[in-house]
């Protein structure tokens, strides 16, 4: 897809993100928004899967560690075509299938429950190590918070991953800077990402989270990259594309009311005439 | 009496493991540097290409068997008890049990018979842990016989399984010939009418030790190895507790939320009869040899026999 297209695509993924949060009358909206240009690309450009086949051994694989930011996967899988976008509204809802975090037995697409943080990364390397084992060529994307590598179980994993070399495996994370209690440098600071993963045998490559031009440059410096795994810090704006919530970590995990929800629609409406002039 | 031959269940772990192995490619074991104890190590010479040794890393190794798992993988983890279900508990239950992914945790070094390392690494909390996670299947093989059937019957189930294996070795009490394992299903070892004695692990022989001297005395104790807590056997512990109307558990674990309790929820309200809980009793354990600490315990023959005579 044409940048144009993609940041056409990841508007609509937003309008997702609101109206599924704005029904739920809960969710975490700003750690989805941050991120959506990382889904959009990753499930409209990067990754090699068939919504009519989710579960094709070949695909490849993407779990999201920050998993409350299911809003935001869910946004993306539905505008792929792997379940209604109409459904995103039953976000939460008792009975959907759309749990608060991603459920791997009853959401086609999703490729491991995840929600505890630190946990998916762990997966993703186990997925990883499996494709290894195998011969096989797909490849394993996961996406953590810059919050989320506060725990200790994503070095742990990176530690496996860098020592077994496993260069079919790409961590994102999403260095949003906020975490619910506030910056994550006046919280407990995980800098320097880069050179901590470096530390433990990956390729770092920092950019701009919301510029397609750097991250399609990033996915495929990932791919050309050998003998060790990469992590792409994508530096982005919590809250990206609703004016309101933009870098406030009071968003990260609250609704919209629905006088706030008709501004973020208004907003993302805005935004998306100013593409189509494009 | 004739020589009793003795084997630690997690040597029948590693062997079942290499046998296992050999049948099935899609099998593959993850160790957390523990790999000569917990007899891992068996399987890593055999099929060094299917180890993966994940470090002193327990929660990060459950985690990425969930992900061997998604792949189609078979993946066993091992470690000793006390990080396998204690320090790893959250990951097993989120990332293993909640999208009931196909992971089968040996673990190794469970209960007190871990002897002189003492309590921080006697794991007799594990069956209580596991028993709260919905789907878990969680077995305690009583012998060198029963464990390797069980890691056999392990692979064949889909879903997630908890194996509990001991470091100390105990008798072999059953025959290999015939022998039959199924999940689930309980075996009534000696048939009485005086009281029921269920037991599971290494408790199983010392029941049937204590039997024989509460025979000698006139009670006629019927005696039941649960080797799988969790589907528990209801119909086989239901109907043996109408039949006696007494019942005694003995586990190498505590009283709280193993096997007696395991045994408790089900008579409360079924066929509500006295249970006598036989374990660890909602205490530490402490450094010494298996067998005195087992002793002390109170999870010997002798000491079975007395409480079972008192409680009539």
């Amino acid at each position: 897809m044409e940048n144009l297209a993609l940041q056409k695509t990841a508007n609509e993924i937003r309008k997702g993100i609101v109206s599924a949060v704005h029904s739920a009358k809960s969710g975490h909206p700003g750690g989805s928004l941050s991120a959506a240009d990382l889904f959009t690309y990753l499930y409209f450009e990067e990754m090699n899967i068939d919504p009519k086949n989710p579960k094709d051994p070949s695909r490849d694989r993407f779990v999201l560690s920050k998993g409350h930011v299911a809003p935001g996967l869910y946004s993306a899988l539905a505008h792929r075509g792997y379940f209604p976008v109409e459904d995103l509204i039953t976000l939460r809802h008792v009975g959907s299938y759309l749990q608060g975090h991603p459920d791997m037995k009853h959401i086609p697409g999703v490729d491991m429950s995840s929600g505890s943080l630190g946990q998916g990364f762990s997966a993703a390397v186990g997925m990883a190590a499996a494709g290894k084992l195998d011969g096989a060529d797909y490849r394993v994307y996961a996406l953590a918070g810059d919050g989320e590598i506060q725990e200790g179980q994503i070095w742990e994993a990176a530690m496996f991953a860098g020592h077994r070399k496993l260069d079919n495996l790409v961590l994102i994370v999403d260095n949003n800077g906020l975490q619910i209690d506030g910056k994550i440098e006046e919280v407990c600071s995980p800098y320097p990402i880069d050179r901590k993963f470096e530390a433990f045998q990956f390729h770092a490559i920092t950019i701009d989270g919301h510029d397609f031009d750097a991250i399609r440059g990033a996915f495929q410096e990932a791919r050309a990259t050998k003998g060790k795994p990469t992590v792409i810090i994508a530096n982005t704006v919590k809250g990206k594309g609703v004016s309101f919530m933009e870098n406030q970590a009071s968003w990260h995990g609250s609704a919209p009311n629905d006088e706030q929800y008709r501004t973020a629609m208004e907003d993302l409406k805005k935004a998306g005439e100013a593409l189509c002039q494009k | 009496m004739s020589e009793v031959k003795k084997i630690a269940t997690r040597e029948s772990y590693g062997n079942a493991l290499v046998a296992l192995g050999k049948l099935h490619e899609n099998l593959v074991v993850l160790d957390a540097d523990l790999a000569g104890a917990t007899k891992t190590g068996m399987f890593k010479k055999a099929f060094p290409e299917r180890f993966f040794d994940c470090g002193i890393a327990e929660a990060n190794m459950t985690g990425i068997a969930a992900g061997f798992a998604a792949c189609g993988k078979v993946p066993f983890i091992s470690s000793f008890a006390m990080f396998a279900a204690g320090r790893a508990f959250e990951q097993v239950r989120n990332s293993v049990g909640y999208p009931h992914l196909n992971v089968k945790i040996g673990a190794t070094h469970a209960g007190i018979s871990v002897g002189e390392d003492g309590a921080t690494h006697q794991c007799n909390e594990d069956i209580a842990l596991m028993r709260t996670i919905p789907g878990m299947v969680i077995i305690n093989p009583c012998d060198d016989v029963e464990a390797r059937a069980a890691v056999m019957a392990a692979y064949e189930y889909d879903g997630p399984v908890y194996l509990r294996f001991g470091r100390l070795a105990i008798p072999v009490i059953n025959e290999e010939e015939g022998y039959q394992f199924e999940i689930g299903k309980g075996k009534v070892l000696k048939e009485g009418k005086d009281v029921t004695i269920i037991a599971t692990g290494l408790c199983v022989n010392e029941s049937l030790e204590a039997a024989k001297l509460l025979a000698a005395d006139g009670i006629d104790a019927e005696v039941i190895n649960i080797h799988t807590i969790k589907p528990l056997d209801d119909a086989l512990v239901l109907a043996s507790a109408a039949k006696t109307g007494k019942v005694v558990t003995v586990e190498e674990h505590s009283v709280i939320g193993g096997l007696g309790s395991a045994v408790c929820d089900l008579l409360c309200t079924k066929a509500p009869a006295p249970v006598l809980k036989i374990g660890i009793n909602d205490v530490f354990g402490e450094s010494g040899p298996a067998l005195e600490l087992i002793q002390k315990y109170g999870l010997d023959a002798e000491s079975i026999y007395k409480k079972v005579k008192a409680y009539q």
